[in-house]
């Protein structure tokens, strides 16, 4: 599989601590790179290097075709679920995935957003203020997204995503990531929790666990 | 382009209806300041019309400065801004709608409000349209001004204080030019040099602002 993302020479530093230094790793379409490490050995911030919202971390990331938009990820191609949900309190389930896809250009059916909610278990809560559900179905929420069927969007990357989610969420998300990598998309996820797939190619960063 | 311009409109719009309390709190505070600005200065009528341009305009700012806090924070928190700055379209845009969206909740109700107020104050009545006019301005450069400071302060905790101080030295000008030009009006001088001023000043802010508040946001997200 062809190249997607190629990282080199990686380093950040917090509060004169080094977190990683001289970390080079490339992703093929169709991995999943699943970043492991202990709290605090700067997951969140790689990821959001990655993705190009951090500036903390020195070194270089390109991303190629078909997510590549120059040296930037090309907004409609990917979905990044990141460490703060992106679930706003005061809008209903499906305003917020609906406001989700239109941040990325996204258009689909109605029924389709009302299918995907139905999927991660909301069916029944669409039209409900977010502030009133549980921090697991908040998480469901943003997973939502997931199970839009998007065939432009190549790339998840997902910062913890097993989070608040209960065994059988987390079963299928499992499932759904798998299933993901398997039609040649790619996936770079940071969690705690196992992950085994063939597919799935382990990154530590920081002290060995 | 146009359809998520309008989607993000629509959602700042309806999530302000839904936190109104917010939004009538400058209101509010609009209606008291100007109305003990006669009870604790003085009841002569010449006196109060010939400070009610600069009490009317200096309320109106302070009142818009209140809300300014909140422009990003409820979106940052929960996560939202970063997604607008990783978006399909160029986030300065989104930016701009929050801006607008901001300045349709605070400072247009405000400019309606005034000529009510304005005769609280004696304001002469052929001063209240050019009043409303400088208002319009001046609380939409007030809001493109005052997403700067908001972008560099919400990654604060406490950024409030830090925010006046940040954004009042630049909005003194506006402060100036629009007390001017319902002064001079009042005053029977010549008042359109003043409000050509503001106008410059307030479309020299809409081109430029959107750019520095993005700028200010990759710089306190990417922390």
């Amino acid at each position: 599989m062809p190249e997607l993302l190629k990282a080199a020479d990686l380093f950040c530093e917090r509060d004169e601590r080094i977190l990683f230094a001289d970390l080079s790793f490339a992703v093929d379409q169709g991995e999943i790179l699943h970043i492991q490490g202990a709290n605090g050995a700067g997951k969140t911030t790689l990821l959001r290097r990655l993705v190009g919202l951090s500036w903390v971390v020195e070194g270089n990331v390109t991303w190629h075709a078909p997510v590549a938009d120059g040296d930037a990820l090309d907004g409609n191609r990917f979905w990044y679920l990141a460490h703060r949900p992106a679930v706003t309190l005061l809008q209903t389930p499906l305003e917020n995935l609906a406001f989700a896809m239109a941040l990325h250009n996204q258009v689909l059916a109605p029924e389709a957003l009302w299918q995907a909610l139905s999927t991660v278990g909301l069916r029944g809560y669409e039209d409900v203020p977010a502030h009133s559900l549980s921090a697991g179905q908040q998480r469901r929420v943003s997973l939502a997204r997931l199970y839009l069927d998007l065939p432009e969007v190549r790339l998840w990357l997902l910062d913890e995503p097993f989070t608040a989610l209960d065994t059988s969420a987390v079963n299928q998300l499992e499932q759904r990531i798998v299933s993901f990598a398997e039609q040649g998309g790619t996936v770079i996820m940071t969690s705690h929790h196992g992950l085994h797939h063939a597919a799935v190619r382990p990154l530590h960063i920081g002290a060995p666990l | 382009m146009i359809a998520i311009l309008r989607t993000t409109l629509t959602r700042e719009m309806t999530l302000a209806f839904r936190r109104r309390a917010d939004l009538l709190n400058p209101l509010f505070f609009f209606v008291v300041v100007v109305s003990l600005f006669p009870i604790g200065v003085t009841l002569d009528l010449a006196k109060l019309a010939l400070m009610a341009p600069g009490i009317l305009w200096v309320s109106a700012l302070l009142a818009s400065l209140l809300s300014l806090d909140l422009m990003f924070r409820n979106d940052f928190d929960d996560g939202t801004l970063e997604q607008m700055l990783l978006a399909a379209v160029p986030p300065q845009l989104l930016v701009l709608c929050k801006i607008i969206s901001h300045w349709l909740v605070t400072g247009l109700p405000l400019t309606v409000l005034s000529p009510v107020l304005s005769v609280m104050l004696a304001l002469p009545a052929k001063a209240v349209p050019v009043l409303m006019l400088s208002l319009l301005l001046g609380t939409l450069s007030l809001s493109l001004i005052g997403s700067v400071g908001a972008a560099l302060t919400v990654g604060l905790r406490k950024g409030g204080l830090l925010l006046t101080i940040l954004i009042m030295p630049i909005l003194v000008p506006v402060l100036i030019f629009g007390t001017s030009t319902v002064q001079a009006m009042a005053t029977d001088q010549p008042w359109q040099g003043y409000l050509a001023l503001l106008g410059a000043f307030t479309a020299g802010a809409f081109a430029l602002t959107p750019w520095l508040t993005v700028a200010a946001l990759n710089v306190t997200v990417g922390d």
